[in-house]
C-alpha cells in the first residue's frame, strides 16, 4: 500500500455507510430508523447518483396469494427453483431463501419511503406476476430514497470516493475519502465510524479489469475492449479490489461471471439503461461479422434468452454481431431506441452494413430454404423451424423475403460483474473465514453470494433490498452497541 | 416509390401545416423514440400510454401528445437518461415547447397567432391599463369619475347596455377564434387518433380528468413536482382554486344576466343573493389559486416547461388575479366615491382578459381537453402492434 496523505478533516459517526444504490440508501435508513447516526459517502455526483439502481425498474417478488401490484401466487419454492434454473445451483440456499423471504414484506417498508409500485409495464407482461414495477423506475425510487434518508437525518455526501478502509482484525476503524471540493481541489478525509456498509457496487465500469479478467483470445483480441456498460460509470471496484487484495477478505464469484445482454452497437460507453436492448433476435437471423450464423435464434422465448446473447456476442470475432429482420416483424417486438440500417434488397443490406455480401447472401439463401413455416406464433413455441441448417433455428423461423429490410448491430453489454465479498446471514464481510464484528456488505459486492452466475429479471433489487436492510439493522446494533460500550467504559 | 403508409404520413404532414416538421417536433419526435424503448414512466400520466401505441411519431402524434402532457415535471425526476446523460431527454420541456407552436399553428385567424409570442406580462398589463385609461378618461370628461350618489349602482355610471355592447363582442370573438383554432386541431389530430367518433362516455371521462385535474396527482395521488424531485399537491390545488374561482366568477356572470333579462332583476346585487355569493366565493378562490400560481412559478425546477413561455403564463396569472382583486375591491368600495373609478379599472382589467382570451395562456386549456377527448377515444380501441414481451 503506498502511503496516504494526511487528511484534511476528521469526522466521526455511528454507521458509515458507502455507495448511493438501493443497497446503500436501505442500509442508511434501517441504521437511522434504529438510532443510530449515519453518513452516506456517494462517489458520484448529486445529478449521477443511485449507480445502477437508477436504472433498474422492478423487484422480484414472493407472495402467496395476489398482493396489489402483483397477481396470482409466486411461492417461495417457485422463487427458489427459478434461482436453482438459473444459476446452475451456484447460489446459497440459506442466503438465498433469506432474499426470498424477505422480498414477500420488504414492500410496505419501500412504500414507507416514498417508493410507489405499478403494475408490469406494457412490453413487460410475462412478469406481472413475479415482479412488482417502482412507478417511474429505479430513479423515482432512489430520489424518494433519498429525500426520505434526509429528512430523518441521514447525513448525505455526493462527490465523495472512499479510496481505503483501515481495518484491524478484521474490525472497521475508519474510511479515506478522497473528495473533490466543488473549487476543483482534492482533500483527504479520514471518517472513523463505530460501524461500517460498505455497498459501492461491482466493478464493471472498471475497464482495466475487465480487460484483466477476460484477457486475450485466441484471435489475439481483448473482448472487453468492446463491451459496453449498460449502467453507471462509477462502479470502478475500487474498495471491492482494496477489500480482496489489501485486506484479504473472503471472496466469492468469478470475475468474469457478469449479467451481459446483447445490446445496440451504437448505445453510449456508459449508461445505455433498457432502451438500448435489441428484442427482435427471435423474430430473424442473427450473422457475426463473417457472414455467419452461429446460434439458434429462436430456443426459447426471448425474456428467457436475452441474457445469454451478450455472452454469445463476445465470443463473436470482434465481439460485434447483426440482427437480420424483415418487414414482417415490424410492430411485433419493443421499438429499438435507434432505427435499424434499412435496405430494399438483402444484398443491399449486407454491404450497408460493410458484411461480404456472397457470404451473406448464402447464409440468408441457405436459412430461407431451410425454413419450415407452420402456424407462426410469437406468443408460443411454435411449429415454425429450420431442417437441414447448422444451427438450427427451432421456432418462428420464417423466410426473411419481405423488403424492406433491417439490420441492427449488437455489442455485448454488460449490467454488473457477479465478482464479490463473502458473506453470510448477518451481512458481515468475513475474513479468514470469521465474520466481521462492524463491517457489511450489500447489493453488487456480495450478490455472487446468490447469484453465482445468471440472471433473472428484478433479482437483483431482490438481493440490494434485503441485504441492504439486514447490513443496516446488523451496523446500527453494532455501532450502538460499541457506544455503549464506550459509555459505560 | 411510395408506399401507402409514407403517403399517408406525407398527407398528414401537410395536413397539421407542417411540411417540414420544426425543430420542436422533430425533438419530440427524437425523445419518444427514447421513451418508447424504456416505458419506465408508464404510470404517470397519458402521454406514455399513447406512446406506446405507436412506433412513428408524426407531428399530428406529437401536437396531440404535446397537449396531453400537463408539465407535472414526474418523467424529467425519474428519468434515468435526462440532462445530464448524452440523450438529455426531458419531455415536459419538449412537449412545453410544441405546446407553443400548437396555439400559434391552430390561431383563428392565423394572422393573429403571433399575438402568442408577444403576449407577456408587460403586454396584459399595458392593454389592462390601457383600457382602464380609456374609460376612466371617458368617465372624466363626463364629470362622472369620483363622487355622486350612486348609491353602489355601477348602470349609472356605465349603463347596462353599454356594458353588454362592449364586452359581448370581445367574448364572442374569443369564443369563435377558440373553437374555430380547437376544431382544425381535433380536426387533424383525429385521424392520428384511431379517426374513430367520440361516443358520449368519451366527453364524460375527458371531463372527469379535465375537473379532477387526474395527470397532475403523479399516478399514485400524492401530486406532481415544482421546484424539486418531491411530489406536491400545491400545484394542483392552486390550479383547482384559479379554475373554479374563474367558473365562479363566470357563473355569477351568466345568473346575472339571467336575472336581468328573464326575472327583470336588476344588479347591483349583495349579499345574501346568489349572483354575490358566487361571485364572492369565486373572487376569493381565485385570488389565493393565482397567488399560489404564481409563487410556484416562480420557484418552478428550471429545467420545466418552457422558458419563453413564461411570460405569457404571469401575463393570464396577473389579469386572473386583477380581475379578481379589483372586482373584490368594487364591492367593499362600493359606497365610496371611488366606485366609479374602480368600475372603469376592473372593466378594464376584465375587458384586457377577454382580449387575450385567444391568444394566451388561457388556450391551454382548450388544447389540452381535446387532446384528452381523444385520448378517451382511443384508449378505447385496441392497440394495434402485438410487440412482443421484452
Amino acid at each position: 500500500m503506498s502511503p496516504m496523505p494526511n487528511p484534511d478533516k476528521q469526522a466521526n459517526v455511528d454507521v458509515l455507510v458507502i455507495g448511493g444504490g438501493n443497497a446503500a440508501l436501505c442500509a442508511a435508513l434501517m441504521a437511522r430508523e434504529a438510532g443510530a447516526s449515519v453518513l452516506l459517502l456517494e462517489s458520484a455526483p448529486k445529478e449521477w447518483r443511485g449507480g445502477n439502481s437508477a436504472h433498474t425498474r422492478n423487484l422480484r417478488c414472493m407472495h402467496d396469494a395476489p398482493q396489489d401490484v402483483l397477481v396470482d401466487a409466486y411461492t417461495e419454492e417457485e422463487f427458489w427453483q427459478d434461482l436453482v434454473k438459473v444459476t446452475g445451483g451456484l447460489t446459497n440456499e440459506q442466503l438465498a431463501r433469506r432474499v426470498i423471504r424477505d422480498s414477500s414484506t420488504c414492500r410496505t417498508w419501500m412504500r414507507s419511503h416514498g417508493v410507489h409500485f405499478q403494475p408490469s409495464l406494457s412490453g413487460a407482461l410475462h412478469t406481472a406476476r413475479t415482479n412488482a414495477f417502482f412507478m417511474g423506475g429505479g430513479k423515482a425510487l432512489v430520489n424518494a430514497y433519498f429525500r426520505s434518508a434526509e429528512k430523518l437525518g441521514v447525513q448525505v455526501r455526493y462527490n465523495a470516493p472512499v479510496i481505503r478502509l483501515e481495518i484491524k482484525n478484521g474490525h472497521f476503524v475508519a474510511a479515506h475519502v478522497e473528495a473533490k471540493e466543488p473549487d476543483g481541489r482534492v482533500r483527504f478525509e479520514r471518517i472513523t465510524a463505530h460501524a461500517c456498509v460498505l455497498a459501492a457496487g461491482g466493478f464493471e465500469s472498471n475497464r482495466d479489469w475487465l480487460r484483466e479478467a477476460w484477457g486475450t483470445n485466441e484471435r489475439g483480441e481483448t473482448p472487453s475492449d468492446n463491451f459496453l456498460i449498460r449502467g453507471t460509470q462509477f462502479n470502478q471496484g475500487v474498495l471491492l479490489r482494496h477489500l480482496l487484495n489489501d485486506h484479504g477478505a473472503d471472496a466469492i464469484g468469478d470475475p468474469t461471471q457478469a449479467h451481459m445482454v446483447a445490446i445496440d452497437a451504437r448505445a453510449p460507453l456508459y449508461d445505455g439503461g433498457i432502451c438500448t436492448r435489441i428484442d427482435c433476435v427471435s423474430l430473424g437471423v442473427v450473422v457475426n461479422r463473417e457472414a455467419r450464423r452461429f446460434y439458434d435464434e429462436g430456443e426459447d422465448f426471448w425474456p428467457k434468452r436475452y441474457a445469454i446473447w451478450g455472452r454469445l456476442v463476445a465470443q463473436q470475432p470482434g465481439q460485434i454481431a447483426y440482427s437480420i429482420i424483415d418487414a414482417k416483424a415490424i410492430g411485433r417486438f419493443m421499438p429499438p431506441v435507434f432505427p435499424g440500417v434499412k435496405a430494399n434488397t438483402l444484398a443491399e443490406l449486407a454491404s450497408q452494413i460493410g458484411l461480404d455480401v456472397s457470404t451473406f447472401m448464402q447464409t440468408l439463401n441457405t436459412y430461407n430454404q431451410a425454413c419450415q413455416v407452420g402456424n407462426f406464433d410469437h406468443t408460443a413455441l411454435d411449429d415454425c423451424h429450420t431442417e437441414q441448417v447448422s444451427p438450427a433455428k427451432t421456432h418462428w423461423a420464417r423466410p426473411i423475403d419481405t423488403a424492406p429490410f433491417y439490420a441492427y448491430a449488437l455489442r455485448p453489454g454488460v449490467t454488473f460483474t457477479y465478482l464479490g465479498l463473502k458473506t453470510d446471514e448477518t451481512a458481515a464481510v468475513r475474513f479468514g473465514d470469521m465474520a466481521s464484528d462492524n463491517l457489511f456488505v450489500a447489493g453488487e459486492m456480495m450478490a455472487g453470494n446468490v447469484l453465482g452466475k445468471g440472471y433473472t429479471a428484478g433479482v437483483g433489487m431482490s438481493i440490494g433490498t434485503a441485504f441492504g436492510r439486514i447490513a443496516g439493522t446488523q451496523s446500527a446494533q453494532a455501532a450502538l452497541q460499541s457506544g455503549a460500550h464506550h459509555a459505560h467504559a | 416509390m411510395h408506399t401507402l403508409e409514407t403517403l399517408i404520413h406525407d398527407a398528414r404532414q401537410l395536413a397539421t401545416g407542417h411540411g417540414a416538421a420544426s425543430p420542436a417536433v422533430t425533438e419530440v419526435a427524437r425523445q419518444m423514440q427514447i421513451c418508447n424503448a424504456c416505458r419506465y414512466c408508464e404510470g404517470f400520466c397519458a402521454v406514455f400510454p399513447a406512446m406506446t401505441r405507436r412506433l412513428e411519431f408524426g407531428p399530428a402524434d406529437i401536437h396531440y401528445m404535446a397537449n396531453l402532457c400537463h408539465n407535472c415535471g414526474a418523467c424529467l425526476h425519474a428519468c434515468q437518461y435526462a440532462p445530464p446523460h448524452a440523450f438529455a431527454v426531458n419531455v415536459p420541456q419538449a412537449m412545453a415547447q410544441v405546446r407553443g407552436e400548437t396555439y400559434v399553428a391552430y390561431a383563428w385567424p392565423a394572422s393573429l397567432g403571433k399575438l402568442y409570442q408577444g403576449n407577456g406580462l408587460t403586454v396584459s398589463l399595458a392593454l389592462a391599463a390601457g383600457l382602464a385609461l380609456f374609460l376612466v378618461l371617458a368617465l372624466a370628461l363626463n364629470g362622472s369619475l369620483w363622487g355622486g350618489s350612486l348609491q353602489g349602482n355601477f348602470y349609472k355610471v356605465f349603463p347596462h347596455n353599454l356594458l353588454v355592447s362592449m364586452f359581448a363582442p370581445v367574448f364572442l370573438w374569443a369564443a369563435l377564434a377558440l373553437g374555430i383554432g380547437v376544431t382544425r386541431f381535433l380536426r387533424d389530430v383525429a385521424p392520428a387518433t384511431t379517426g374513430q367518433a367520440m361516443a358520449g362516455g368519451d366527453a364524460l371521462q375527458a371531463t372527469h380528468d379535465v375537473l379532477k385535474l387526474k395527470y397532475l396527482d403523479g399516478g399514485h395521488g400524492e401530486g406532481c413536482h415544482n421546484e424539486d424531485d418531491a411530489y406536491t399537491l400545491s400545484r394542483s390545488r392552486a390550479h383547482h382554486l384559479t379554475f373554479y374561482g374563474f367558473m365562479l366568477c363566470f357563473a355569477a356572470t351568466s345568473l346575472a344576466t339571467v336575472y336581468h333579462y328573464a326575472l327583470g332583476w336588476h344588479a347591483p346585487y349583495d349579499l345574501p343573493s346568489l349572483p354575490k355569493l358566487l361571485g364572492v366565493v369565486g373572487g376569493v378562490s381565485l385570488l389565493l389559486g393565482t397567488v399560489g400560481l404564481f409563487r410556484l412559478k416562480l420557484r418552478r425546477h428550471p429545467l420545466h416547461g418552457d422558458a419563453a413561455q413564461k411570460p405569457m403564463d404571469y401575463g393570464f396569472i396577473a389579469l386572473l388575479f386583477l380581475t379578481s382583486a379589483t372586482g373584490m375591491l368594487l364591492w367593499l368600495a362600493r359606497a365610496t366615491p371611488a366606485l366609479a373609478l374602480l368600475l372603469a379599472l376592473h372593466l378594464g382589467v376584465v375587458m384586457a382578459l377577454f382580449a387575450t382570451l385567444p391568444y394566451g395562456k388561457f388556450a391551454h386549456g382548450i388544447f389540452r381537453t381535446a387532446s384528452l377527448l381523444r385520448y378517451a377515444v382511443e384508449r378505447r380501441q385496441p392497440s394495434s402492434l402485438a410487440l412482443g414481451d421484452e
